[in-house]
């Protein structure tokens, strides 16, 4: 008889708030500055030097706890925590221990059409450390202190998630939140949005946790789902073979798909947290709160509704539309401007324009085709001056030619739609009396010759021919 | 609660201090009576008195999210004990 195991994650999520200067500095924190540029004297942990909070960082603290529904502390305290390493210059870290900012809130997750609620324990400020550079320096480590200070918003989850699919599904639905509340900016490259996973697995049924292991630093959506699938196989396989689970931290290892054990400091977790003295606790007062709230976006949950109820968009449109607020606005912008239908601004958004931008990997905000361009485009659909199929010919255009309108490049190449049914007319009696053989096929009884004689007249008139029209005429003639 | 002499190395271990052996003796006396005097408060009645984590009765001060500090790498890695394309140079933390 085999055991039906379950999985059981955790994630704890560290997010880089998008601030311009430091958490406890006024140092600023833009990425890819030449090392120890932006490492102030606080940052190094000079003696003589106090932290002062940054009220940005607060907020956005703040912000994310509206919006996940959380509890907002009122008053909440800055803690060391301590441990040495090079990268960490004063010997601790700023952190949040027993009062955190944020507590108590919870975010739903869609999977397999199945909504799901996830826990969130706990959000709680803290500074980055900087980094180490391990290459290259003659048997010594290189240490950038730039990232040092940077301020983090580490944001724990319940243990509420059963499959490696559900822990993706909350990461995702965290990246989009946080990028709509412009707290981070997500780059996963630039480590902004770096995720650590609590994996542990137990028989189904059972009430208490198996013994759990932590992966570090997963830093893509991808790895996270390889390497919990892989943890969660190690487990199963290591107890069913009558060993037994260590806690520890592992490492996944993407080139190899496998996590492996960090070397294990017994004394690593004992970070004897204490209140930092050079820190007063920070107060959240109700003026506080309200004055952020008014500054809340429109929430994707919220937004995804609106799209469903004022466009009549399918779920599957309005969850794409609204996976960004750029994406959103630009579809927004493009129904507004091309006075067309929703749905047909929503296929073209999210089909040929989200292709042509994946194509280039270009994100929304880079496209180099306009809403107002696009909308032109649209406008052109709608009123019948050119087929579909055209304006996928002008769509190009568009996109290669900077300035440029659907209108100019409809003149200018004359792609304007013939609507005329004497021309097309002549054009069909001219492709009927060329094939005297398909027409005796279709009247004998082949349908499927009927799309031969459309693609025929098409491109005699080099597909500017109003389809409906060719088709209706079509039909009348040759059935004559 | 009384300490032996491997906690007090783990102590001065975790908090990176060299401490002569013959001291440890000592060490150990006086932490645990420091431990003894908690104790004693942890006794105390406490219900309705809310926790400090901090002596002064006031309340953080936030700054604005500004930048004010210029680069002055140049002055910092002056005292350096070893610098080189700009990083800061440490014994290797990692075999």
């Amino acid at each position: 008889m085999s055991t039906t195991w379950e999985t059981v994650i955790g994630l704890e999520i560290h997010t880089q708030l998008s601030t311009q200067s430091k958490i406890f500095s006024g140092a600023s924190t833009a990425y890819g500055a030449e090392p120890n540029t932006q490492a102030c004297a606080v940052d190094l942990g000079l003696p003589g030097v106090l932290p002062v909070l940054n009220e940005a960082a607060v907020e956005k603290a703040v912000m994310f706890g509206l919006a996940i529904d959380a509890h907002i502390a009122p008053r909440s305290v800055f803690a060391r925590k301590n441990y040495f390493y090079p990268d960490l210059p004063k010997g601790y870290q700023i952190s949040q221990m027993d009062l955190p900012i944020v507590g108590n809130g919870h975010m739903d997750i869609e999977v397999d059409g199945e909504t799901k609620r996830i826990g969130i324990t706990r959000a709680h400020l803290e500074e980055d450390a900087g980094k180490s550079l391990h290459e290259s320096f003659h048997g010594m480590s290189g240490i950038d202190l730039n990232r040092a200070g940077t301020p983090l918003l580490e944001i724990v989850s319940e243990p509420d998630m059963r499959s490696a699919k559900e822990a993706v599904a909350y990461m995702r639905k965290l990246h989009e939140l946080v990028r709509y509340l412009g707290i981070c900016d997500g780059n996963m490259q630039e480590g902004s949005f770096r995720c650590d996973a609590n994996v542990s697995v137990r028989p189904v049924g059972q009430k208490e946790f198996g013994t759990r292991v932590e992966i570090k630093n997963i830093n893509s959506f991808k790895f996270v789902e390889k390497a919990i699938n892989h943890e969660v196989e190690r487990h199963i396989e290591l107890i069913e073979n009558g060993g037994k689970i260590v806690q520890e931290t592992r490492l996944y290892d993407a080139n190899k798909d496998e996590t492996r054990s960090m070397r294990s400091k017994e004394e690593a977790n004992d970070y004897r947290y204490f209140p930092d003295p050079d820190l007063l606790p920070v107060v959240i007062t109700e003026d506080f709160k309200a004055q952020v709230k008014t500054t809340l976006p429109e929430l994707p949950e919220a937004k995804k509704q609106r799209f469903k109820d004022q466009y009549q968009l399918d779920n599957e449109s309005a969850t794409i539309l609204t996976s960004s607020r750029p994406l959103a606005d630009y579809f927004e912008s493009v129904v507004v401007e091309s006075k067309c239908e929703a749905k047909l601004c929503a296929n073209w958004v999210t089909g040929e324009l989200s292709a042509a931008l994946n194509k280039a990997d270009l994100e929304i905000t880079d496209s180099p085709v306009t809403a107002s361009q696009l909308a032109g485009l649209l406008a052109r659909i709608s009123d019948d001056t050119i087929s579909g199929k055209i304006a996928k010919q002008v769509f190009e255009e568009l996109w290669q030619t900077p300035d440029s309108t659907a209108d100019s490049i409809i003149e200018a190449k004359g792609l304007k739609q013939i609507t005329d049914t004497g021309a097309i007319e002549a054009v069909i009696d001219q492709i009927i009396a060329a094939n005297g053989k398909q027409v005796e096929q279709y009247r004998g009884g082949n349908d499927k010759v009927f799309g031969f004689f459309v693609g025929q007249v098409m491109k005699a008139m080099q597909g500017k021919a109003n389809p409906a029209e060719v088709n209706k005429m079509l039909m009348a003639k040759l059935k004559a | 609660m009384s300490l032996t002499a491997d906690d007090v190395n783990k102590i001065a271990h975790l908090a990176r201090l060299g401490i002569d052996k013959q001291d440890i003796d000592s060490y150990a006396k006086d932490l645990s009576g420091m431990l003894d005097l908690m104790t004693r408060m942890g006794g105390l009645d406490t219900a309705g008195v809310e926790p400090m984590a901090h002596p002064l009765d006031q309340v953080q001060r936030l700054r604005k999210d500004v930048v004010t500090e210029a680069d002055q790498r140049g002055h910092f890695q002056a005292i350096a004990p070893q610098v080189e394309d700009g990083l800061y140079l440490v014994p290797k933390v990692i075999e």
